[in-house]
């Protein structure tokens, strides 16, 4: 019976895990291959000869470094401005008891609901006017403003979840309210604000529609819009293995965040706090 | 170290109730005292009041002699454990209980690392230092909760039921533990539990709350043998006081079993005031078969049949079902929601010695020290038997209790100025610490 079920659990294991990763190896197979073999008809899964060339064009590519230089730091400066804000708000929501709490908390989620592309004219005209148009503050405003309503609800879970009266024994033993804040509430709720991080880094990461039309140059061009410029020669045959190799560069810093952070996301930090 | 007094503390919250109403306590340096009270009597809030963590609304915290009302709880250099220990979970042991240390900046690293093994080896818990909170047991958690209050120089402890989340043995344990630290450091304690057996055996001093409002405020001696009221005489003891109605007549008293004879005085407090309600504890009454005869023939007996027996090997305890009058039953059972209890019919528990061989079902005779009958008004529910005020130690703090008209007293219909303790005790009450 044991026996039978593990057997179970590993046909499924196996079947969900070439589903999922199935595309990507393709993408990796096609960013190995040589141009004359992705323009040839009906390509073979694995590459018949093996090539780095693919990834010393793509770096050596100005267009290309520059917008991962974009995307990086606008990615990141959004991330961080999204998470200082979001805690410091959950924290209130969570804590404090003010009029008007629930309406904060409708109008963030109301945000979120907002269509981006609704958005997408009105900013236009609006970074023109204001000069923010094709800047990294044009992209990093709006991202920010579109992750903050997850990180706010994300967090204010967090925050009700670490008992009261470990700020209050904190406030006995002589803390001020910012040194309980700071020294007992933000460390219990890390993983917390390190799920945060990261949602709102792989929005910012992958963004697109505002992405391309907030911007106009590779000076503020991130990596999802710069591969859109990626034609080619022949507009009938895009480069495939250009763009293959392009998206494998974008997806490893993805990868190697979450398995960073991935240590640091793990539940059941506050246990002990309090009997249990 | 420093004495607490608590002058006519109210606490209301914004919809009207008033979870603490009119509670003055003077609390002497170095004294144990205990707030005591069923669930939902105020006695957290009146805590927390102390502590900074809820606002007064109105009366005076003083503490050293100084008026604390509006100063945050770390500037009023008090020392807390609370009933769930509340650790830092992030920290280890040892960052635990240096924390209020290293907040205070006044110690250098070796002072606070000299400090925190002094706490840690007076609580045992030299070899946990390194551990996180969530590696240790229920017991060493309380221990560190309360290394974290003993390590600095507080000027007061306070407890909010710190025991009453570990196992019975533990707690027993912990008990001890807590009166020798006091006694140990000589410093003032304010301990807050449900438990009567921590307030009789913990305090110089044990504070009965019910609904925001001080029943009596005594040794726990006094509280025992002298309650002040009904209230305070079916919280304190276990098995609780039984409560009987009664009719005086000259020196006798009508229970539903028959007359006993109680002593003049307390017969001439409680004549004339038609039906009352007797409390006797369940040790005041005695199987007369197997007591000495001459013992017998001092006091009363009568006969009853028990219902229930149980044998505990040191004593037995027998349960007698009898009918009340509807205006003391509605009295009781209304004591009974005060005491967060449900009562289910109205019956006389009795301890028995256990060499006593009674049955259920079984008729026996019953003797009873009428010597010790309380006699309470129904209405009130005063004791209008507590031998002579004056000799009561230790309450006379409670002076300032003063029920207010219509709070929604149980003793429905009662004008009372509560009496509870409007005396003077010959001084001397100041524990010895």
């Amino acid at each position: 019976m044991k026996r039978s079920s593990g057997v179970g659990i590993w046909v499924g294991f196996v079947a969900i895990l070439v589903w999922c990763l199935l595309p990507v190896v393709w993408i990796l197979s096609l960013s190995l291959k040589p141009v004359s073999e992705t323009a040839a008809g009906s390509p073979q899964f694995l590459p018949k000869t093996w090539t780095m060339q693919n990834y010393k064009d793509i770096l050596a590519d100005g267009d290309f470094t520059r917008a991962l230089i974009n995307s990086f730091g606008i990615s990141l400066i959004a991330t961080l401005l999204s998470v200082i804000f979001a805690t410091l708000a959950a924290y209130a929501i969570a804590r404090l008891d003010f009029k008007g709490k629930r309406l904060v908390l409708s109008i963030a989620l109301a945000i979120a609901m907002f269509p981006v592309v609704a958005l997408v004219g009105p900013l236009f005209d609006l970074w023109r006017t204001v000069h923010l148009f094709n800047t990294w503050p044009g992209l990093i405003i709006p991202y920010m403003s579109f992750t903050l309503p997850l990180a706010i609800w994300t967090l204010s879970a967090f925050f009700r979840e670490i008992p009261w009266e470990l700020e209050q024994a904190a406030q006995v033993d002589g803390a001020s309210p910012w040194q309980a804040f700071r020294k007992v509430i933000v460390p219990l709720a890390a993983p917390g604000v390190f799920t945060a991080a990261i949602l709102t880094f792989f929005f910012a990461w992958n963004e697109f529609v505002l992405a391309i039309s907030l911007t106009s140059t590779t000076a503020s061009r991130t990596v999802p819009a710069q591969l859109s410029f990626f034609v080619g020669p022949d507009p009938f045959n895009p480069p495939f293995s250009q763009l293959a190799t392009a998206s494998v560069v974008v997806t490893i810093p993805v990868i190697i965040i979450v398995l960073l952070f991935q240590r640091k996301i793990v539940a059941g930090l506050t246990s002990g706090a309090v009997k249990g | 170290m420093s004495a607490i007094e608590m002058k006519n503390i109210v606490k209301q919250y914004g919809d009207g109730f008033a979870a603490v109403n009119n509670v003055s306590i003077d609390v002497a340096d170095g004294e144990f005292i205990i707030l005591v009270g069923p669930s939902g009597c105020g006695k957290s809030t009146m805590l927390r009041m102390i502590v900074g963590l809820e606002d007064i609304t109105s009366g005076d915290m003083m503490i050293g002699g100084e008026r604390v009302n509006d100063k945050a709880p770390r500037d009023r250099d008090l020392a807390m454990v609370f009933q769930n220990y509340a650790l830092y979970p992030h920290l280890t042991v040892y960052e635990n209980i240096a924390f209020p240390l290293r907040l205070s900046k006044e110690f250098n690293d070796t002072e606070i690392d000299q400090k925190v093994r002094n706490a840690s080896s007076t609580l045992e818990l030299d070899e946990h230092l390194e551990r996180k909170p969530a590696n240790l047991s229920g017991g060493q958690r309380q221990r560190v909760a309360m290394g974290r209050a003993i390590v600095r120089d507080a000027k007061a402890f306070l407890f909010d039921e710190p025991l009453s989340n570990l196992d019975a043995k533990l707690r027993g344990q912990m008990r001890t533990e807590i009166s020798r630290l006091q006694k140990k450091l000589g410093i003032t304690t304010v301990y807050v539990t449900h438990d009567q057996t921590e307030a009789m055996t913990l305090g110089d001093r044990v504070a009965v709350l019910r609904r925001g409002i001080m029943e009596q405020l005594a040794t726990p001696r006094e509280l025992y043998e002298n309650p002040a009221n009904l209230f305070v005489a079916g919280f304190i003891g276990s098995p609780p006081m039984n409560f009987l109605p009664a009719t005086v007549e000259g020196d006798m008293v009508e229970l539903p079993f028959g007359k006993v004879k109680i002593p003049a005085d307390k017969a001439e407090r409680a004549r004339g005031k038609g039906l009352l309600i007797a409390g006797v504890r369940p040790e005041h009454f005695e199987d007369a078969s197997v007591m000495d005869p001459d013992k017998v023939a001092e006091g009363s007996t009568f006969r009853a049949t028990v219902d229930v027996s149980e044998w505990l090997g040191d004593q037995q305890y027998a349960y007698i079902p009898f009918e009340a009058p509807p205006e003391v039953q509605a009295q009781l059972s209304q004591l009974e929601r005060d005491l967060d209890g449900e009562s289910l019919r109205t019956q006389l528990v009795v301890s028995l010695d256990s060499a006593s061989f009674i049955k259920d079902g079984e008729e026996l005779e019953l003797y009873v020290n009428a010597k010790k009958m309380h006699l309470f008004d129904p209405s009130t529910g005063e004791n209008l038997t507590t031998s002579n005020k004056g000799d009561s130690s230790g309450s006379s703090r409670s002076s300032t209790t003063v029920r207010a008209n219509g709070d929604g007293a149980a003793f429905a219909g009662a004008p009372t100025t509560r009496s509870a303790g409007v005396h003077r005790e010959p001084g001397g009450s100041s524990p010895a610490t």
